[in-house]
This record gives C-alpha cells, sequence and structure tokens, in this order.
C-alpha cells in the first residue's frame, strides 16, 4: 500500500482504485510502525470507499484495528449520497469520559485516601455478573433513553449545572427508543449505573503538570496536586445489543454484498433503516450519558461522607468517544450538514463553535485522553485547526499494544497491585485477571499519544494528570 | 481432542474452536466464548435454559448462537456451564440452532474477569471436513 509521509506527524493514503477520498494518519514514526503491524490501514483504506464520504478518512494517533471501521477513525458522510454505520460507532456505544474536579489537594486526602476508593467500590456497582442497584421498569428505562442525563437529574442524580457541562448537554435529541429491541432493553434494565469490566474504570487523580494556565483555570483546574475524579464508562450491554440488533438488521435488509468486510455494513443516512439505527445509537448516547451522571452522583456523595463536603466538585466534562452525529463542517468552502462518525475518537471543536457551553465558548471544548490502569491521563482543548483536519476530532486514549492473552501470560494481578501501591497508587478491582489483562505495559505510551495530537494541533495539551486511586470494573 | 484455542490478537480476543461435527465445534466456541468471562468447568448444573437461534449463514447464526451467552448473562446472571442437545437444522434457506444451556444463576462464589461486548464477523472462519474449525473475534 503507497503511504507517503506529508510531514514529522501526517502521513496519506492517496487516493487509488475504489478509494472516494485520501486517507489521512496522524502518527509519529514509532506510531506509523505500530499502525502497519495490524490492519488498521487497509481498513480506513475500506472507509475510503465508502458511498457519499467526504474530503478525507482520518486516522487519530491512538489507532488500532477494529471492526469494520479502524479505532482511531473519523469520517464523514453526506446526507443524501451516504451512509450510516454501526460498525463506525463501534459496539459500545458512547464510550466516553466524564471528569470532576473538586477544590481537595493530595495532602488533603492523602490519609483517607484508601477509605475513599474502598467506598466508591461499594457504591458504584460494577454491574458484572449482577445488575446495579436499581431495577427499573420499561417505562422509566424508556424515558432514560430519551432524555438522558435530564432524567438523572430530575431524579436526584448531580445538578441542572452538570447537564450544561456535557457533550450534547447530556441528551441527544434524536433519540427514539421505540426501536430498540427487547433483549436491548432487557440488558439495558439491569446496567444502568453500573461501571463494567474491560477497559472501563473509575480514578481518583491527582494534577501532575499544567500546560496551559490560561484555558485550565477556565476549565477549574488551577493548582497542581489539585484532586479530580475520571470516570470512564459507556452504555454497558443495551449499547452493545443494539450495535448488533442493526448489523442484522442491515445484513437481512440490506446485505453486505460488494463489502470488502462484513463488518462495514451500513445503510444510506437518510433510510428508514439508517434513521432508525441512529434514533437508536442516540438513545444508547443517552442511556450511557445517564449512567456517568448516576455514577457522578454516588462520587460526590462518597466525598461528602468521607470527607465531610463535595463542594467545588463541579463537573469540568462529558466526551464521547464511539458516537456519530449530524454537525456542520466547512468542505470546499461550502458549510455542510454531514454524518460525522467517531469511533474511538473525541470531538475537538475550537473557540466559537455553538455546540460548546457558553463557559468554555471562549476557549474550545474540553477532552479527556485516559491512559492506562495506573498511568497518567491527560485534559486536553479542541482546536479550530482540528475543524479543518479531522471534522473536529482528536484521539481517545492509549490503545492496545498486547493481546490480553499475552498480558495474562506475562502479569500478576497481585504483582501489579503492590507495584502500584510501591507507586503511592491504590487499586480496587473486582477481581486479579483483569487488572492482570490491563497492565499498563499492555498499553501504547498515552503520552506519545498526545504529544502527536498536541504537535499536528487537532488537540492542544492543557494539563497531564496522575492516579492517586483507581477502581476497575 | 482440543475444545479451543486462543490466537494472539491485539486489542480483542480470537479463538478456534474444533469438533468432529458442526455441532461439537459450535459448542465449543460457546465455551471458549464463556471462558473469556468465567471458568466454565468450575459453574454448576443447576439451571437448563432451551436456546434457539436462526441465520441465513452459518456465521450470522454462530453469531447469534455466542451472543445468546452474552445476553443471558445481562438479562438472566446466568453463567453457561456447558451447551449440551446442540442440533442444527436447514429449512429453506435458514438455518435454526437449538441447544439445552446448563449452568448457574451468578453469586458471590464465581468471578467474574473479564467482559465480552459482542461477537464479530472480523476473520470468522467456519471449515467443513473430517473435523470441523470455527473461528470467531470477539469484542472485549
Amino acid at each position: 500500500m503507497d503511504l507517503k509521509k506529508l510531514n514529522d506527524y501526517t502521513w496519506e493514503i492517496p487516493k487509488s482504485g475504489e478509494m472516494r477520498v485520501p486517507t489521512v494518519i496522524y502518527a509519529s514514526s514509532k506510531i506509523i510502525e505500530g499502525v502497519k503491524r495490524d490492519r488498521t490501514l487497509q481498513q480506513a483504506r475500506n472507509v475510503a470507499c465508502l458511498p457519499g464520504i467526504q474530503k478525507t478518512a482520518y486516522v487519530m494517533p491512538d489507532a488500532h484495528q477494529g471492526y469494520g471501521f479502524p479505532i482511531g477513525g473519523v469520517a464523514a458522510f453526506d446526507l443524501d449520497t451516504g451512509i450510516i454505520s454501526p460498525g463506525g460507532v463501534g459496539y459500545d456505544i458512547n464510550c466516553g469520559v466524564r471528569l470532576l474536579k473538586s477544590e481537595y489537594m493530595e495532602k488533603d486526602i492523602h490519609e483517607k485516601r484508601k477509605q475513599l476508593l474502598a467506598e466508591i467500590f461499594n457504591e458504584v456497582p460494577a454491574g458484572v455478573g449482577k445488575g446495579g442497584i436499581t431495577r427499573l421498569s420499561r417505562n422509566v428505562l424508556l424515558e432514560v433513553c430519551t432524555r438522558g442525563a435530564e432524567w438523572a437529574v430530575d431524579n436526584g442524580y448531580g445538578t441542572r449545572e452538570d447537564l450544561k457541562r456535557t457533550e450534547e448537554y447530556g441528551r441527544m435529541k434524536e433519540a427514539d427508543p421505540s426501536h430498540l429491541s427487547n433483549r436491548a432493553m432487557e440488558r439495558g434494565i439491569p446496567q444502568l449505573g453500573t461501571l463494567g469490566a474491560g477497559n472501563h474504570f473509575l480514578e481518583i487523580q491527582k494534577v501532575s503538570q499544567i500546560f496551559d494556565e490560561e484555558v485550565a483555570g477556565v476549565f477549574g483546574i488551577h493548582s497542581v496536586d489539585q484532586i479530580l475524579v475520571m470516570i470512564h464508562c459507556g452504555s454497558r450491554g443495551l449499547g452493545h445489543q443494539v450495535a448488533s440488533d442493526f448489523i442484522r438488521l442491515m445484513e437481512d435488509q440490506i446485505g453486505s454484498r460488494g463489502l470488502p468486510d462484513r463488518e462495514l455494513i451500513n445503510a444510506p443516512v437518510r433510510s428508514k433503516l439508517g434513521q432508525m439505527y441512529y434514533q437508536s445509537m442516540s438513545a444508547a448516547v443517552n442511556y450511557a450519558f445517564t449512567n456517568r451522571q448516576m455514577i457522578a452522583h454516588w462520587v460526590r456523595n462518597v466525598f461528602r461522607k468521607i470527607m465531610g463536603s463535595s463542594e467545588g466538585m463541579d463537573q469540568v466534562y462529558d466526551v464521547c468517544h464511539n458516537v456519530a452525529k449530524i454537525e456542520k463542517h466547512t468542505i470546499d468552502g461550502k458549510s455542510l450538514d454531514v454524518c460525522v462518525h467517531r469511533k474511538g475518537a473525541t470531538r475537538s471543536f475550537g473557540p466559537g463553535r455553538e455546540e460548546i457551553p457558553e463557559v468554555y465558548r471562549s476557549v474550545g471544548q474540553p477532552i479527556f485522553i485516559p491512559g492506562s490502569m495506573g498511568t497518567a491521563s491527560y485534559i486536553l482543548v479542541g482546536t479550530a485547526e482540528a475543524e479543518k483536519m479531522s471534522f473536529g476530532s482528536t484521539a481517545h486514549g492509549a490503545g492496545r499494544l498486547m493481546s490480553r492473552h499475552e498480558a495474562l501470560r506475562r502479569f500478576r494481578g497481585e504483582q501489579i497491585k503492590r507495584d502500584l501501591e510501591n507507586k503511592g497508587i491504590e487499586l480496587q478491582a473486582t477481581g486479579w485477571k483483569g487488572v492482570a489483562e490491563e497492565a499498563s505495559q499492555a498499553y501504547k505510551d498515552v503520552d506519545d499519544v498526545v504529544k502527536v495530537s498536541h504537535n499536528v494541533g487537532i488537540g492542544r495539551l492543557v494539563a497531564k494528570v496522575v492516579p492517586v486511586g483507581v477502581m476497575k470494573g | 481432542m482440543e475444545r479451543y484455542r486462543f490466537l494472539d490478537h491485539t486489542a480483542d480476543a480470537k479463538f478456534q474452536a474444533f469438533g468432529n461435527t458442526l455441532e461439537e465445534a459450535f459448542s465449543n466456541a460457546a465455551l471458549a466464548t464463556a471462558s473469556l468471562m468465567w471458568d466454565w468447568e468450575r459453574i454448576e448444573k443447576k439451571v437448563e435454559l432451551q436456546v434457539e437461534v436462526q441465520g441465513r449463514d452459518l456465521k450470522q447464526l454462530l453469531c447469534s448462537f455466542l451472543e445468546e451467552i452474552v445476553y443471558l448473562l445481562d438479562s438472566r446472571s446466568f453463567l453457561l456451564g456447558v451447551p449440551e442437545r446442540v442440533r442444527l437444522d436447514k429449512k429453506g434457506g435458514l438455518f435454526t440452532l437449538k441447544a439445552l444451556f446448563k449452568g448457574d444463576e451468578y453469586s458471590e462464589k464465581y468471578e467474574i474477569h473479564g467482559d465480552v461486548k459482542a461477537i464479530t464477523y472480523d476473520e470468522m472462519e467456519i471449515v467443513e471436513g473430517d473435523r470441523f474449525m470455527v473461528q470467531v473475534v470477539v469484542d472485549i
């Protein structure tokens, strides 16, 4: 495959064969070598062949092989001639990250950090094998999927202020849960308000470095050692079922003939099935926002109980990592509504975009890029360049380097816990095996990923944070 | 005979399951899928559930069959110990698979060590011959 280096951080697969547009990959020389080893580039090339794709198929610096679309893939499709694809969003719809700030410093919680983490572990259900704390009725689930985090706030979880600081204000209005299958509902009912397992986690963090004081200040982050809480989870079984259901419906009604990969199955954006998927995906997005809203509420409760107060524990923001949305972008000098797919990518809107809450509109939206278990995570800010270079998108995480099986062969969960404790990081997990699978050595270096984002200009560094306590589902 | 074998896959899990019949290979694929979440050998066989799935081709059938394990975990806290009486039929272009799932309801005595998000078609293979092999990549 023809891969051209355009500059230190930009690579291109020029348009050829059935490609309708070129593919651009943002990566360092080190990252691109990793990317070449799996099927990421072939998958990105396949995306560039899909009907109605606009401008360029983009690949973010944390890319790795996914299903159909690569993880870290961003593509925009024309609303009249283009498609929408469950494989372009991923199975974990609105897997995302919420960040709470606090006015506590590390020294304030140091003596109580074990207790804080143990209590969080008690209060926040991992929901693995058994459901969350609430048994919902179907009608309530429908309301959750329709109203998202608004439902949670109306039911005592968090504040209106949280909604203002959530992507889409915590609710995609296009959501229509009436197309959800019984199976999706049955999986969603017991799991609302649960963290889940795998790479999902909840961390008590402290700020270790501030790169941009002005922007950090706007986000409410002002001091090294300031305590933050990061929540990383998604739409659980409900979202996974929506993806599986629509892959099947699209196969049965449209078929995957002519597609280079069965997971690239899609429907025209404006078709009935395309709209049904979009509305159902939006319902799953709302479910995930509600999940994080409830978990954030429980975290505040724990701080109130253990520390005496949760004053100042405001939400910084909540971002989606797996989603498709209708957004306005400038293409060939014209402003167009397009269907942007971000699969393992974060929206990165710069100053002025009306989708950003007023408090952040002058600086750009907050972006959170979690590292692997026990390593640093980063806070970035969206840029105007990103809108020109990646449909307003950047990376979403570290990306795996080693298979879970390999990690299990090499690491022991108990040893990882001891190593973390030696570094001053507490760990609470539902099992040792999951801890070994998520060993930080099994992941790419998130530092490299954010460096590319910053240097290429699709998301600029604001602050670096490191964990104090980790809850792994 | 080896029931299943995991192959290297960076982000997710990839396995091959074997059998003297297609039913046996499907059945072992179910155990491989369960092994990503719990130790199926340790699950008591207290609960029995009749499972029936359909597919327009064998890949869709396999996908639906394995999804059933995840669905039953999420919706009924059911942990699969062993699939029995696996029967595959084809009628008018539609494949049907019936099986009896034996296992137990989740309780504290069991450890769930992983999450399966979905069964994918990625690199899926179904090889028929003297010995049957199915290959599956699971999103975890």
